[in-house]
């Protein structure tokens, strides 16, 4: 068997500089963006006491819920073993660590008052699962930067499998705690279902995997390093399967919600009449994130087509945004029942219609500049560290069962 | 089973007890400063009483909202300006509401009913169960309030509650009243007047509006206090609770609705 070699990323000044200026742009950009929302306060963003979670959250949870599925790569490498994957585990921690602080810089500047950090922080109420989730990514952190160590440390070998499945592990609890955040909110119809936690699990799955193909095969493009096929096409299938796992759940999730009389209401909204979250979830969920990636990614047309697997990671990522836009804020915007059998005739604060959003450009520059955090955090990761293999052609022959 | 199961229970309470602590409550913290100050805290607030409402929606008058700026006055809403260019929408999207009125009609029957909401004072507030630092509590006399010094302005309480109760502070405050601290990115929400209740006075202000406009639809006291007229009133005739499924025993209750 050929030892991989592991080596920083180092490609021609330009092409890698060029890159990180563009990222550290878009970043400082964010951050105005977030200045001028804190400086004014939210009146200047499209929220609302009615719709209270806007686009930055919007963007803070698709990361956050990414950062977990790009693990699995190095899951599947190192916990279940396996030649294919195992080279590229290095770089699969990295990625959802990058993804991971990403998400929180967005969560953390569009609270009311970020500068009490610390008070968030240190002071915690045990019962509220967002205390938890903070103590759940903290863990992440830690976890998951142990779990590097291990790959890359050879002194420390003896602790790969053992940290890989505590990562393997946690980073499950977390998605299922980024999921219990919908799930603990019982007035509202949209998230009042048990299967929130295992499908936001394997949306993990697919938005994280969408993302580590993204970003591998940019940096190899970057560097000039080459892939293999073989190696792409595992990916890609294994994209496939989540991708296909993905649409499952959104129907069985609206099925069963159909099947509970009272929820009727809002399932007609997301699914028939609901506008643009209407829009969104057929368009943007099921045709962009879901149909058109599925026929790419097995159509034979496109077999050895390396275009057609970004096109469809991209698909992928921007089908799973409007999913989670539908999720946060159309599960807002439809109007709590709060006297059932009556129709409200009159109300100041928008009781029984469907409240209005339309987010601001500032909220959307907070949004990207998140991405831009983790995008930027993994190219200097991977300039830093060795995590990724000198040469990712396929294996030889017989290696890989 | 009893139809009026939404009712706190009176009988197992020992009620003397409870008046001679409730009365003691109310003269440990008079004048206005040491209510400012108690605000924020459970400090002299006894958990022999729990205060609560009782809205008869029958004399609530469609049309009036006496009771709505009374409140905005006392809690110097009425001072927050209203951005400038803002459309009437936003601004009544953003402006804090603690107090609204609603006017129902029944889908069946076309019953017209009007009503305030407000927060219910749960007694198992989901705003406080959600709450990452603990600023949304609840206090030993029932009265869910938010300690704006650690509320972090995350605004996962205003998604937990059903009743849409609580309200985002979106922009600078110029001016404000010292009994009704306030500040930007903190969350806030009806607090049954603890300002007024902490400084020994027994009626909230849209109370003392509705009846001024002589309604009298709110009726608010101590609900453990067999011999209070709120208790009484509760015990005399069938009142409900919003949304009594999710089981949260509220504080404040309406009848005829
Ligand atoms: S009504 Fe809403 S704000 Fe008031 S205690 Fe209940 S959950 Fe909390
Ligand atoms: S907005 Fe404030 S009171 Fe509400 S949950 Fe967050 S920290 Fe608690």
């Amino acid at each position: 068997m050929i030892k991989t070699q592991y080596r920083e990323l180092y490609c021609s000044s330009p092409r890698y500089w060029g890159g990180l200026a563009s990222l550290a742009f878009i970043i400082l950009v964010g951050l105005g963006a977030a200045f001028y929302m804190e400086h004014n306060g939210h009146f200047v963003t499209g929220m609302s006491n009615q719709i209270v979670w806007g686009l930055p959250h919007v963007f803070a949870i698709f990361l956050i819920v990414a950062a977990s599925g790009a693990l699995n790569v190095a899951s599947i490498g190192s916990v279940f073993g396996g030649p294919m994957y195992k080279p590229l585990g290095r770089f699969s921690g990295l990625l959802s660590i990058g993804l991971l602080a990403g998400g929180l810089v967005v969560l953390l500047l569009d609270l009311g008052r970020p500068d009490r950090l610390i008070v968030a922080m240190t002071t915690y109420n045990f019962k509220s699962i967002f205390a938890w989730n903070i103590i759940l990514y903290t863990g992440f952190f830690t976890i998951v930067g142990l779990y590097l160590w291990a790959m890359m440390d050879r002194k420390f070998e003896q602790f790969k499998r053992p940290i890989g499945f505590a990562a393997f592990f946690w980073r499950l609890a977390l998605t299922t705690g980024t999921g219990s955040i919908f799930g603990f909110l019982v007035a509202r119809e949209a998230y009042d279902a048990a299967i929130m936690a295992p499908m936001f699990i394997i949306m993990s799955f697919s938005y994280g995997l969408a993302f580590f193909i993204i970003t591998l095969m940019a940096a190899y493009w970057w560097a000039d390093r080459s892939i293999g096929d073989l190696r792409l096409a595992k990916l890609k299938n294994l994209l496939g399967v989540f991708v296909g796992a993905v649409l499952y759940f959104a129907l069985v999730y609206h099925l069963t919600n159909l099947y509970v009389t009272q929820h009727h209401g809002v399932e007609r909204f997301i699914l028939l009449d609901g506008g643009i979250y209407t829009n969104m979830f057929w368009i943007g969920q099921v045709v962009i994130g879901g149909i058109i990636p599925l026929f790419l990614l097995y159509s034979p047309a496109f077999a050895t087509s390396r275009f057609a697997i970004t096109v469809a990671s991209l698909l992928v990522l921007i089908g799973g945004f409007f999913q989670i836009y539908v999720i946060v804020i159309g599960g807002q915007a439809f109007p709590m029942n709060l006297f059932p059998g009556k129709e409200v005739l009159e109300s100041s604060f928008f009781d029984g219609v469907v409240a209005g959003y339309s987010p601001s450009l500032a909220e959307a520059l907070l949004g990207i500049a998140g991405v831009a955090v983790s995008m930027i955090l993994v190219a200097i990761g991977a300039r830093m560290l060795r995590v990724l293999p000198e040469s990712l052609e396929d294996p030889a022959e017989g290696e890989c069962v | 089973m009893s139809i009026n199961n939404d009712q706190p229970d009176l009988q197992r309470r020992d009620f003397i007890g409870k008046t001679v602590l409730a009365a003691g409550a109310a003269t440990v913290a008079p004048g206005v400063l040491l209510t400012v100050a108690n605000a924020g805290s459970d400090e002299g607030v006894s958990s022999a009483v729990r205060w609560g409402m009782l809205i008869d929606t029958n004399k609530c008058v469609d049309g009036c909202s006496a009771c709505v700026e009374a409140c905005d006055k006392e809690n110097g809403i009425d001072l927050i300006e209203r951005p400038q260019g803002q459309s009437d929408e936003m601004w009544n999207a953003q402006r804090p509401q603690w107090i609204r009125k609603v006017k129902l009609r029944d889908t069946q029957t076309g019953e017209i009913s009007n009503l305030p909401m407000m927060c219910q004072h749960c007694e198992h507030p989901p705003c406080v169960d959600v709450c990452p630092t603990g600023a949304s509590f609840k206090r030993a006399d029932g009265i869910v309030m938010v300690d704006r010094h650690i509320c972090i302005g995350c605004r996962y309480c205003m998604m937990a509650c059903p009743y849409k109760a609580r309200s985002f502070i979106h922009q600078d405050i110029a001016e404000q009243l010292t009994s009704a601290p306030r500040g930007k990115g903190c969350v806030e929400s009806c607090h049954l007047c603890a300002n007024r209740i902490d400084a020994g006075r027994e009626t909230t202000a849209c109370q003392d509006a509705c009846n001024q406009e002589g309604h009298k639809a709110i009726l608010f006291g101590d609900l453990k206090n067999p011999d209070s007229e709120i208790a009484r009133a509760l015990k005399a005739q069938h009142s409900r609770q919003i949304r009594a499924d999710l089981e949260l025993n509220t504080g404040v209750r309406y009848t005829n609705v």
